[in-house]
């Protein structure tokens, strides 16, 4: 079960189990993003409260699967108090780790674990990769905070 | 003379050789997609190989050749239905959502006016859903939906009420989410006591009970062939020839037509009418391959062991799991089909799935095209597992050691 074991890292299950940040906010102030894999069902709320250019506050809503879940945990675990600047270059190195190719991931070790260093926890993530077909789950709480911070951004 | 061995059915379908993650596939999809046999791969080759040609226009061997086979499909389809004017009232499609398109833009857009009815059922296919909408957005006619009872059966309580301006009821013989086997008799009878049509979804019960129109008194059947151990790319829209006759052509082109001048254009009779452009040759023939195949294993022998199965995985579900894997459909194995549904506490279907498939196991998580039906139980997906004619004990004994498996994983 070497496989599975790779993708459901323990720090996935548990923020699976126990997700950070859940809640609501009132909105407006708060912006309101959802995201919705329609797909496969799954539905995700992101409430942003944005204020002289730093995320203060993060609250999500929403269902899905273990990866969609676990991957909306961790990010608002990571992004929580961060400038909108170090939340976008999250958003990009957690998306260039999702779409580096299964195969090239041992070739390029040492820029991978360069760059897995900056994201910890959400490092745990990266065994997606080989299930090409739940990518799609890990990055639905990414694209929505995405769209979120573009509509803090035009407001 | 029929021939039933499931064993034998496993040795017919090159694709159950298949390791996957180190273990033997075991296919629990066929409600998505059934297998095919050999007879069927071997006769699409042997079509392809040796008879190729278009059909209907070509004066040389082959091309007769080949319109005798796409045709002799055509007659295989309706024996396999007792379709009571044979061939002439089969029309060939993509897939039975081109089929429920084909009867909502074409019959449907021709004696469907506002104000008038069209009764569907909670339990259906967003094929037979959507091409009502869109005629609704078109013509203004009102869609309404049979509910269904928490023990995952249509309400018909009030069926006769429901019936009000009702021209067309177009439910399903068997749900693709429930396992749910519908009274289609019964459907009909009242449907037509009250002036109305019926149609049915046969695409999940064609392979997993007999169908016979005639007996059942329908108006419309519609299938596809790669749920009944045939190709995928063919679709099959029956009806009774006087209304064939009176239906407008849907698809334009070549093909359709008696005549075409600089003024306008004459559709063909028949089947023909509906059948634009080259039709899939091909598909049709590994259809008609596939009608033999299951004549060959017999209906009501593949129904006895399907329902076999289905017993014992409910059975060994509910003794296993205690209550942890949730059966979302009929709990006992009457008028129900090999269709199983699975909530699995704590467990998305999406990571059952995926934890299914380190087993080798083929499920399908999702909403299975029937949000309706999945918002009524207040689900967004589920994992389903389904059986087709190869399907042994052994399957549900891997299904099971993997949800054992998911369930300690996520605990």
């Amino acid at each position: 079960m070497s496989n599975l074991d790779d993708l459901y890292r323990e720090i996935i299950l548990d923020h699976y189990r126990s997700p950070r940040n859940r809640g609501e906010l009132a909105s407006p102030p708060a912006i309101k993003s959802e995201g919705f894999n329609p797909l496969c069902g799954d539905e995700l709320v992101i409430y942003l409260d944005v204020r002289d250019g730093v995320l203060a506050d993060i609250k999500l809503t929403g269902h899905g699967c273990s990866i969609s879940q676990a991957s909306s945990s961790l990010m608002s675990a990571a992004v929580k108090g961060k400038s909108l600047d170090q939340v976008r270059a999250t958003i990009a190195t957690f998306k260039e780790m999702m779409t580096a190719h299964a195969d090239s991931l041992d070739q390029s070790r040492e820029a991978t674990m360069d760059e897995l260093r900056t994201l910890g926890e959400l490092a745990s993530l990266q065994g997606v990769v080989k299930f090409p077909v739940r990518i799609k789950c890990a990055i639905l709480a990414w694209n929505t905070l995405s769209q979120g911070l573009d509509e803090a951004q035009r407001a | 003379m029929t021939s039933f061995n499931a064993r034998q059915v496993r040795a017919d379908t090159p694709l159950l050789t298949r390791v996957i993650n180190d273990r033997p596939i075991t296919y629990l999809d066929s409600a998505s997609s059934s297998l095919p046999p050999r007879s069927v791969i071997e006769a699409m080759s042997r079509y392809y190989e040796t008879r190729h040609a278009n059909v209907h226009r070509g004066v040389f061997q082959t091309a007769n050749e080949a319109t005798a086979l796409y045709e002799g499909a055509r007659e295989a389809v309706a024996r396999f239905i007792n379709a009571p004017s044979g061939a002439d009232e089969v029309v060939f499609t993509k897939n039975a959502t081109e089929s429920f398109n084909l009867l909502a833009k074409s019959w449907g857009a021709a004696n469907l006016h506002e104000g008038d009815v069209v009764l569907v059922s909670e339990m259906e296919h967003h094929a037979n859903i959507v091409p009502w909408f869109q005629l609704r957005e078109r013509s203004g006619i009102e869609v309404r939906f049979i509910p269904v009872t928490d023990d995952y059966r249509l309400d018909l309580t009030n069926l006769d009420e429901l019936m009000t301006d009702v021209r067309l009821v177009s439910v399903t013989a068997m749900s693709n989410v429930l396992g749910t086997i519908n009274p289609i008799k019964h459907l009909a009878a009242t449907a037509h006591r009250h002036g109305a049509l019926i149609a049915v979804d046969a695409a999940q019960s064609i392979a997993h009970g007999t169908t016979d129109v005639a007996d059942l008194d329908v108006d419309f059947l519609i299938f596809s062939g790669h749920k009944m151990l045939g190709p995928t790319g063919i679709g099959i829209f029956w009806t009774r020839a006087e209304i064939l006759a009176d239906m407008p052509p849907f698809l334009g082109g070549g093909g359709m037509i008696a005549d075409v001048r600089i003024d306008g254009y004459t559709p063909a009779k028949g089947h023909a009418r509906f059948e634009a452009g080259t039709p899939p040759i091909a598909e049709a023939v590994g259809l008609g391959a596939a009608v033999q195949y299951l004549e060959h294993l017999g209906m009501a022998n593949v129904v006895a062991h399907e329902r076999d199965l289905t017993g014992d995985v409910l059975t060994r579900l509910a003794l296993e799991f205690n209550g942890r894997v949730r059966v979302i459909g009929p709990n006992e194995v009457i008028d129900r089909g090999g269709v199983i549904s699975l909530d699995v506490e704590g467990v998305h279907p999406h990571d059952v799935a995926q934890v299914l498939d380190q087993f080798g196991v083929c499920v399908r998580p999702g909403h299975h095209c029937a949000k309706p039906l999945m918002r009524r139980f207040g689900l967004a997906a589920t994992a389903r597992a389904s059986f087709g004619p190869y399907s042994l004990v052994r399957d549900t004994d891997v299904l099971i050691e993997g949800l054992g498996h998911a369930l300690t994983m996520f605990a």
